[in-house]
């Protein structure tokens, strides 16, 4: 290498780390005067009264819509690349050999951390199931995976703090941990497709995210989080206008009468709500925000979250090609008890 | 040469294949495309990651869609 490339590479990097920082100075300031730059509009600039109607709801929507995009995109990037240090391939390295119960607590926890989309679901179960990881291990990681993701975590943070957050997070762990488990010991190996068993694999493993550049890491993370905004923008443009009708117009404690900590079923019909229900975590949090403002506990809204991103029909259509219907029922059945049963436990702790 | 892009449709594919294609032209390479979607073939090259790309049998890629460029490298460096 000559020392004019030198010269240049040095630059170049040089140059990379001051946009960054550039970039997430821009971000701060930007999330800053979110707030103050709204209200001053509404309220000094157009002289509305913000505090309730359609000036509450337009003043929120508007607030709300750039504190979440903020913080997705700050997230999602930071997320993407350090999740670039660690891939599938190796999180399966890790498993294998390690028993039930270690493996499910350690299955479970690497898929918080692995970079994993559910359109990879059914290749990864092949090749976990396939390599000799137990079933409910797999299962264990599978579950985990979009239920504690980094766009939930990135908005449980900006909406809620660290606490809810923090519960959020050691709630799926457990539920994915206990849900795996419990698969296992149900011995239901007989209800995977028969052909992942007589998958060989053959040829050397790939490592996805081996030996890259930072150059590469940083511009994975722009892309994905351009590509996650790209996808999810419609939901969150909903669940940011449901939030903000609730916000504007439903009466303080009309949550709280209807499905407050008094009443019983409010846990089982949330979750029986968030199964069918097909969005993901940017959709639900702006309405989990709006309806937590309106008086409903905690423990309901955590449960009414992890239902609608844990399970979703389009996942179970995936997983048929792999699994028989009575593991899918089994699958969902299993997730769904455990996180009505964490709700519940919320509820009666908070 | 034969190519081999692995994956179930989704998006990524495209633009993999689309990446691939220029490499090869841009490399003035003669190659043959073949589709894989079916899970169990892709499985069996050992990738869990969609989308991958194999060029005679030979994983080069899984899990990210590159650059032509680092097709490219990635079909100098065979």
């Amino acid at each position: 290498m000559s020392t004019t490339t030198q010269h240049d590479t040095r630059r170049q990097a040089a140059r990379r780390w001051l946009l960054l920082t550039a970039a997430a100075a821009a971000w701060a300031g930007l999330y800053a005067v979110n707030e103050v730059f709204w209200t001053w509009l509404y309220r000094d600039a157009l002289a509305l009264d913000i505090t309730t109607g359609w000036p509450s709801m337009l003043h929120f929507f508007c607030y709300d819509t750039v504190k979440i995009t903020l913080l997705l995109t700050g997230i999602i990037f930071v997320v993407t690349v350090l999740r670039s240090f660690m891939s599938v391939e190796r999180t399966r390295a890790l498993l294998g050999g390690k028993r039930e119960g270690v493996g499910n607590v350690l299955a479970a926890s690497l898929g918080v951390v692995t970079p994993f989309c559910s359109c990879s679901a059914v290749p990864a179960f092949i090749g976990f199931v396939a390599s000799g990881i137990p079933l409910g291990v797999t299962m264990s990681f599978l579950i985990a995976s979009p239920l504690v993701n980094e766009v939930a975590i990135a908005l449980l943070l900006g909406l809620f703090g660290i606490g809810p957050t923090l519960l959020y997070v050691g709630a799926g762990l457990v539920v994915a941990i206990v849900a795996g488990m419990v698969i296992g010991r149900l011995r239901l190996e007989d209800q995977v497709e028969a052909f992942v068993y007589e998958t060989r694999l053959r040829g050397e493993v790939i490592d996805s995210t081996a030996g890259l550049t930072w150059a590469e890491r940083l511009a994975m993370g722009r892309e994905e989080a351009a590509s996650i905004l790209r996808k999810i923008w419609p939901y969150l443009l909903v669940g940011i206008g449901l939030g903000a009708v609730i916000h504007g117009w439903a009466p303080a404690d009309f949550f709280a009468r209807y499905a407050g900590p008094d009443n019983p079923f409010a846990v089982l019909v949330a979750v029986a709500i968030g199964v069918p229900l097909y969005s993901n975590a940017a959709g639900i949090l702006p309405l989990v925000d709006a309806l937590y403002a309106k008086g409903m506990p905690m423990g309901t809204l955590l449960a009414f979250m992890m239902a609608t991103v844990a399970l979703s029909l389009p996942e179970m259509i995936l997983l048929r090609r792999v699994l028989k219907p009575r593991l899918i029922a089994t699958f969902a059945a299993v997730t769904a008890l455990g996180i009505v049963t964490v709700g519940y436990l919320f509820n009666a702790l908070l | 040469m034969h190519v081999k892009i692995l994956g179930s449709g989704c998006a990524n594919c495209v633009n993999l294949e689309k990446a691939t294609r220029q490499a090869v032209n841009d490399l003035g390479l003669e190659a043959t495309f073949e589709k894989v979607t079916d899970y169990a073939d892709i499985a069996a090259y050992g990738i869990m990651r969609t989308p991958g790309l194999v060029v005679d049998e030979q994983v080069l890629l899984a899990g990210r869609v590159p650059t032509a460029r680092q097709v490219k490298d990635l079909l100098a460096a065979r």
